[in-house]
């Protein structure tokens, strides 16, 4: 059992990214990473929304029909957008203030209801909270990734306005690392968040082909008595 | 039976439509309160930018004025009184930027000389355009003291325009839709400058006419 709970983990952190593998989920993406702030914010946001959601649905699942399931489920996390939201802005009003905007667009963040519909709705509570957690944890990484990349090449600052989201503790997240940087303007605009994107899908691509390529390495190592020795 | 394979559904899409409303209505009824108390907040600290708190002893929300704007749609005119007189006035104004509409708070005092300017919300392209934010640069703040006979009318344009106002370096449309519309927001004083000034009645003061005094 313990073995599957690793695997929820890995698949969601980095085998099945819904981001860096699946790339989906793109709209709100691209739309919040201009700061690792905003990306950070959002992530959490919807981290927030999926495990809710996850845990829900595998609740209710026996109870469900397949016919209805998808209307279902995108009432199921249509509430809990809107309820976040509007908590959110009663009692984190600041922290709302930024992300408002993006708060709606949890809703169309098509990870979630895959999430429900291929994981949570199969599962036991347990794991498709885990499942939520660690989906939301890869979503919330990859958005970090994305926006600190486009934040350092676009403006020379990292996590700017940090104290506005998390409060003035994080004050010390806030780095201007290349003073007086004139700005790369692309890389704030959307076609930025394109490009970066991209080099970032290639790096995953590159990162995962070097592992495979050194453990093919290390299978033939054990196979030859040669490279037994070598070990 | 097959009316019970339609009904089983029917009424689970039903009970969870009842209870998602449910659930909404008792969320916003759990937070209207807090989230209006936000909003006027906010609108007061945007207030506070465009009108010093040292040109008024009002609640600035308490009493605000309606009037039809330029185009027939109504302004909301929020005004600091002080020992019975209007003193100070602040209203939204807009006009369209480069990309979407830019909204601004306009700040006066009674003589219809600007206190201060603030942009609410804009599209504008980050870099190029949003100069106009006080947080990116000191642009917006050119326009204090400044009134529709300081500069003339026909100087508020930007310089490439032939106007008084200095533009961004690859933005001039920005700048030009934000002159535009402080003008136009003067404009708007200047033609319904009686009812702005007149006070209100509300505490019981008497009306003071104030326009024939401070006429410039």
């Amino acid at each position: 059992m313990s073995s599957d709970y690793r695997r929820i983990v890995k698949d969601g952190i980095w085998d099945n990214n819904i981001v860096f593998a699946q790339t989906l989920a793109l709209c709100p993406l691209l739309a919040v990473t201009g700061t690792a702030s905003n990306g950070l914010g959002m992530g959490l946001a919807s981290t927030a929304v999926m495990v809710a959601s996850g845990l829900l649905i595998s609740l209710l699942r026996n109870l469900i029909t397949p016919q209805v399931r998808i209307p279902v489920f995108v009432l199921i996390i249509a509430v809990l957008v809107t309820l976040t939201d509007m908590f959110l802005n009663a009692w984190l009003h600041d922290l709302h203030k930024v992300l408002g905007l993006f708060i709606p667009l949890i809703v169309t963040n098509c990870a979630i209801l895959g999430r429900a519909e291929s994981f949570a709705s199969r599962n036991h509570a347990l794991p498709a909270l885990l499942d939520g957690l660690m989906m939301g944890l890869g979503f919330t990484l990859a958005l970090v990734i994305l926006g600190a990349s486009r934040e350092l090449l676009g403006s020379g600052t990292l996590f700017a306005n940090a104290a506005l989201l998390l409060g003035s503790w994080a004050r010390f997240l806030e780095l201007v690392l290349i003073p007086d940087y004139k700005g790369f303007l692309l890389i704030i605009l959307p076609p930025g968040g394109f490009i970066v994107l991209g080099c970032l899908l290639a790096g995953k691509r590159l990162i995962d082909r070097a592992v495979a390529a050194r453990r093919r390495r290390a299978l033939e190592a054990i196979d030859t008595p040669a490279g037994e020795a070598a070990r | 039976m097959a009316g019970k394979r339609i009904l089983y559904p029917a009424l689970l899409l039903g009970g969870f439509s009842t209870l998602a409303t449910v659930l909404l209505v008792a969320g916003n009824l759990v937070t209207r309160d807090a989230i209006q108390e936000r909003q006027r907040e906010d609108l007061l600290v945007s207030l506070r930018q465009v009108v010093p708190e040292s040109h008024y002893s009002n609640d600035l929300l308490a009493d605000p004025l309606q009037l039809p704007g330029p185009d027939g749609t109504p302004i909301t005119i929020y005004r600091g009184i002080h020992d019975g007189q209007v003193t100070a006035l602040a209203y939204p104004i807009s006009s369209q930027g480069y990309a979407g509409e830019i909204r601004l708070i306009l700040g006066l005092d009674a003589t219809g000389k600007i206190l201060g300017v603030r942009v609410l919300t804009h599209a504008e392209t980050p870099g190029l355009g949003d100069g106009i934010e006080v947080a990116k640069s000191d642009w917006i703040l050119d326009f204090n003291g400044l009134s529709l006979g300081d500069p003339p009318q026909e100087k508020w344009k930007v310089k490439k325009d032939g106007g008084r106002f200095d533009a961004f370096s690859g933005a001039t449309i920005t700048p030009r839709a934000v002159v535009k519309a402080i003008e136009n927001g003067l404009v708007f004083y200047r033609q319904q400058k009686t009812r702005l000034l007149e006070a209100p009645l509300s505490k019981g003061l008497p009306v003071v006419r104030v326009e024939g005094a401070l006429h410039e």
